[in-house]
């Protein structure tokens, strides 16, 4: 039936697109940026004691943000923060993920005051908001896993320009939370 | 640095070159400020780095490899908590507290429990059951936070497996901790007047099944570091601060300790029934980062002791109250396993609802509005795993503080990080800042 | 407590509505013997300091607790005292308190202090008027407070006068205002959820 019937035995074929998201979904090196209460459930997280975040490919925590493609935001994040948080997103190379960790990272939580900047999608854009104060290890691993899910089917180039202004669209028609009535559905 | 770039260029200013690294090429770094022919370099570390136990950032001023002046920045994890507990009634307030230290919230929580308490004038009728889960509790806090203690300190000197084992044991301490609060962490669990609700069934053969499983593991990661010869390297003699240091700084916990003064506030001014416990202040006489390191390794063995006191006494207590009588403080809540897993007992539920209108009117009342707390100020001060944690609680007689204030041992004690390192080479700064342990939930509030 | 249910005072309105509304109480002098060992702590600080009765304003005795109202210009010397002579070698730190309806005394710096050798603790307390919050700075007392005087100066306004390096801590070094003031809002934001919006928590309606 065509190319791989011709080919000797040993070999796959796929897409770039699903070679790609393949490579990257298996190899998400998180950036340390542990904030609060939440970057100590990281760290449990972290450390191999029993969860163990090497069975998806995420363990390789890196200090430097260059060698980074997830910032997990772990914790409240102070207006003073803001800047540097800022600072080290812009330094990642691109591709780039942002996981909001705890109910601080994605909304403020309970600290809606004059010290916290209410979500950090305020800063930087979030690709997944994990609830909870502070969320269980196994939150985390779960969020980590539906960002590789996202992460295995993201396309390139044309298709994800595309897809882009898609959903740019559909967001620009939504209708705002406050104008939305009756229940909560 | 040869090309440009955005986000990290070198440029001049008054004080000379800045230089901004933020990756890239080191050589061509360090050719750059050779030819300034700086002998003196100020480096900024942090506010985030691997090795800073947090959102801490240190500048550094070096001569070479050797600090001549360091300075710590703070307050990047300002959350305004003593601010926002004004607007929130007391019993709210234990949720607020707990997230200042998050490694220690039973601590927080108890400092501020007993402060209030104080201002109610009820301190002696708090239930001795109750006084003594505290005690547990807290006990059982000490051990997860020095686990993390330890664990992230040897890390930050390069030693990675202590580091999986402290998580390990800190893990068995919060199954028990969620067995008994819900929550892992954060846990408001004790409330002005007694605890939020009774152990549940089996909670006490966990912990005696627990504490066996800690104290034979403790041994094992003992020997992880005491006598491995490049943590003693590392360690010995290292953020060396004597007794008439921390006086003058205020410091408190295991680094005063280290200097062989036995001040233990569980021993020296007991709060919650620390009188009734046999239980050892662990001291060493060297002052460095190695006495501390110590001090904590053998805290541990004593707070297994103390939480086997406990569990010996709960036992006999069993069924007692574990909140204070007065119906005008303690929540009326019965709190028991409802069909979705949580909530309020539907027997109470429905006394309420269908026999007592008063009930639930007092019920209502209590919680939306909560109790008033008579006009003065108090001062609690606990033994936190970092030292004195001091709670100053101003009211207004009104059903929300006045005034909260903690005075936090990690605020207070890190400004002992130049003390500590200055004249020392820079590597030594992270072993330093280590064992001050500072939470900088803690410091900056 | 003596007023009605729930301590509703006044209209007894007690639907929150009608304001927050917060007045703290001023405590009086207290009287001899103070109990416990506060007594012998005046007595010690009397004999010591023959200025004490300029100095020390009230001598406040609550809940187990000695304050003493220390008037500002003698706030220093009467550390120094309390340090050499009395054995208070450590200070906790300094917080500050607010109070805009006493007028004159509107912003309280209150130091709590720790005998590690008599294992006891009393407190300070010094208050100054709004418009003129300098207070003298006991960081060469006890240099632990460094930190704990540029905290109070960062969230309440008041000036230390001869602090070695009085900036801004725990806020970003821009920052206007001093937060922890009464007349600093708490700030934060309305929250919009489906059609209902909740103003954020210092707007809401609250309970004396």
């Amino acid at each position: 039936m065509g190319l791989e019937e011709k080919i000797p035995s040993g070999f796959l074929l796929t897409t770039v697109e699903k070679l790609a998201g393949y490579m990257r979904k298996n190899s998400l090196w998180p950036a340390t940026f542990g904030l609060a209460c939440c970057a100590i459930e990281m760290m449990a997280v972290g450390s191999a004691a029993k969860y163990d975040i090497a069975r998806f490919g995420s363990e390789v925590f890196r200090a430097s943000p260059r060698q980074a493609d997830l910032m997990i935001v772990a914790g409240r994040v102070s207006n003073k923060m803001a800047p540097v948080l800022r600072q080290i997103y812009d330094q990642m190379s691109a591709p780039k993920w942002v996981l909001a960790m705890g109910a601080c990272a994605s909304s403020g939580g309970m600290f809606n005051n004059y010290a916290i900047v209410q979500g950090v999608d305020h800063v930087v854009p979030v690709d997944i908001y994990l609830p909870g104060c502070p969320p269980r290890p196994e939150m985390l691993l779960d969020a980590i896993i539906k960002l590789q899910e996202q992460i295995n089917d993201t396309k390139l180039g044309a298709n994800r320009a595309q897809i882009i202004k898609e959903v740019e669209l559909a967001a620009m028609n939504a209708k705002p939370t406050h104008e939305m009535k009756g229940l909560l559905a | 640095m040869t090309t440009f770039d955005p986000y990290a260029p070198s440029r001049e200013t008054t004080e000379g070159k800045v230089f901004s690294v933020t990756g890239g090429d080191w050589d061509a770094l360090v050719q750059d400020i050779g030819a300034t022919k700086e002998e003196r370099v100020v480096v900024n570390m942090g506010p985030q780095h691997p090795s800073t136990h947090g959102v801490l950032r240190l500048v550094l001023e070096l001569e070479g490899e050797t600090i001549t002046e360091a300075r710590a920045g703070i307050g990047y994890l300002h959350t305004g908590i003593e601010k926002n507990m004004e607007y929130r009634s007391w019993t709210q307030g234990t949720t607020f507290v707990t997230r200042m230290d998050y490694l220690g919230p039973l601590h927080n929580e108890t400092a501020y429990c007993l402060a209030v308490e104080k201002l109610l004038g009820i301190t002696n009728d708090i239930p001795e059951r109750a006084s003594v889960i505290r005690v547990m509790m807290m006990e059982l806090n000490r051990i997860s936070s020095h686990m993390v203690a330890l664990g992230t300190g040897a890390l930050e000197l390069g030693a990675i497996s202590p580091m999986f084992f402290a998580f390990r044991e800190r893990e068995t301490v919060l199954e028990i901790f969620e067995m008994i609060t819900g929550l892992r962490m954060n846990m408001a669990y004790i409330r002005p007047g007694g605890v939020q609700q009774d152990l549940p069934e089996g909670a006490l053969t966990k912990i005696r099944d627990s504490v066996k499983l800690m104290r034979k593991n403790f041994k094992e990661n003992a020997t992880l570091l005491i006598g491995n010869s490049i943590w003693m390297k590392r360690t010995q003699g290292i953020g060396y601060l004597d007794l008439a240091g921390c006086t003058t700084l205020g410091i408190t916990g295991p680094v005063l300790r280290s200097t062989g003064l036995p001040w233990d506030l569980r021993k020296l001014q007991p709060y919650c029934g620390y009188e009734n416990y046999n239980f050892d202040v662990v001291t060493a006489d060297t002052c460095d980062v190695y006495g501390r390191f110590l001090i904590r390794m053998n805290e541990l063995e004593q707070s297994l002791r103390i939480i086997e006191q406990c569990v010996d006494k709960l036992e006999k207590l069993e069924g007692a109250p574990v909140m204070v009588a007065d119906k005008k403080i303690a929540w009326p809540a019965q709190l028991a396993l409802g069909g979705d897993g949580l909530g309020n007992s539907l027997d109470h539920i429905r006394q309420i609802m269908g026999t007592s209108m008063e009930s639930l009117i007092h019920h209502f009342k209590l919680v939306t509005e909560g109790f008033h707390v008579p006009a003065g100020q108090a001062y609690v001060a606990i033994e936190s795993p970092r030292g004195e944690l001091g709670a100053s609680i101003v009211s207004d007689g009104g059903t929300k503080p006045y005034r909260v204030h903690f005075r936090e041992p990690s605020f207070n004690n890190l400004q002992a990080t130049a003390a500590m390192s200055e004249g020392g080479m820079v590597a030594d700064i992270i072993g330093a800042v280590a064992s001050i342990d500072p939470v900088m939930g803690g410091v900056d509030r | 407590m003596t007023d009605g249910m729930f301590g509703a005072k006044g209209t007894g309105d007690t639907s929150g509505y009608g304001g927050l509304v917060r007045q703290a109480v001023n405590f009086g002098s207290s009287e001899r013997p103070y109990g416990s060992y506060f007594d012998e702590v005046a007595d010690d600080l009397e004999r010591a300091y023959p200025e004490f009765s300029e100095a020390i304003e009230r001598v406040v005795v609550d809940r187990g607790e000695l304050t003493l109202h220390v008037k500002r210009e003698k706030l220093v010397e009467v550390a120094f005292i309390l340090r050499d002579k009395l054995k208070f070698e450590m200070c906790m730190g300094v917080n500050g308190v607010h109070y805009p309806e006493q007028t004159g005394r509107e912003l309280h710096a209150v130091y709590p202090l720790l005998s590690l050798t008599k294992n006891q603790r009393i407190r300070l307390e010094v208050s100054v008027p709004d418009g003129d919050a300098h207070i003298p700075s006991v960081v060469e007392v006890w240099a632990g407070n460094n930190w704990h005087e540029r905290e109070t100066f960062d969230m309440f306004g008041i000036i230390f006068d001869g602090h070695p390096g009085l900036t801004r801590i725990l806020m970003p070094d821009d920052w206007e205002g001093h937060p922890q003031r009464k007349d600093y809002s708490l700030g934060g934001i309305a929250v919009e959820y489906k059609g209902a919006t909740t103003p954020p928590p210092s707007e809401r309606r609250s309970y004396k």
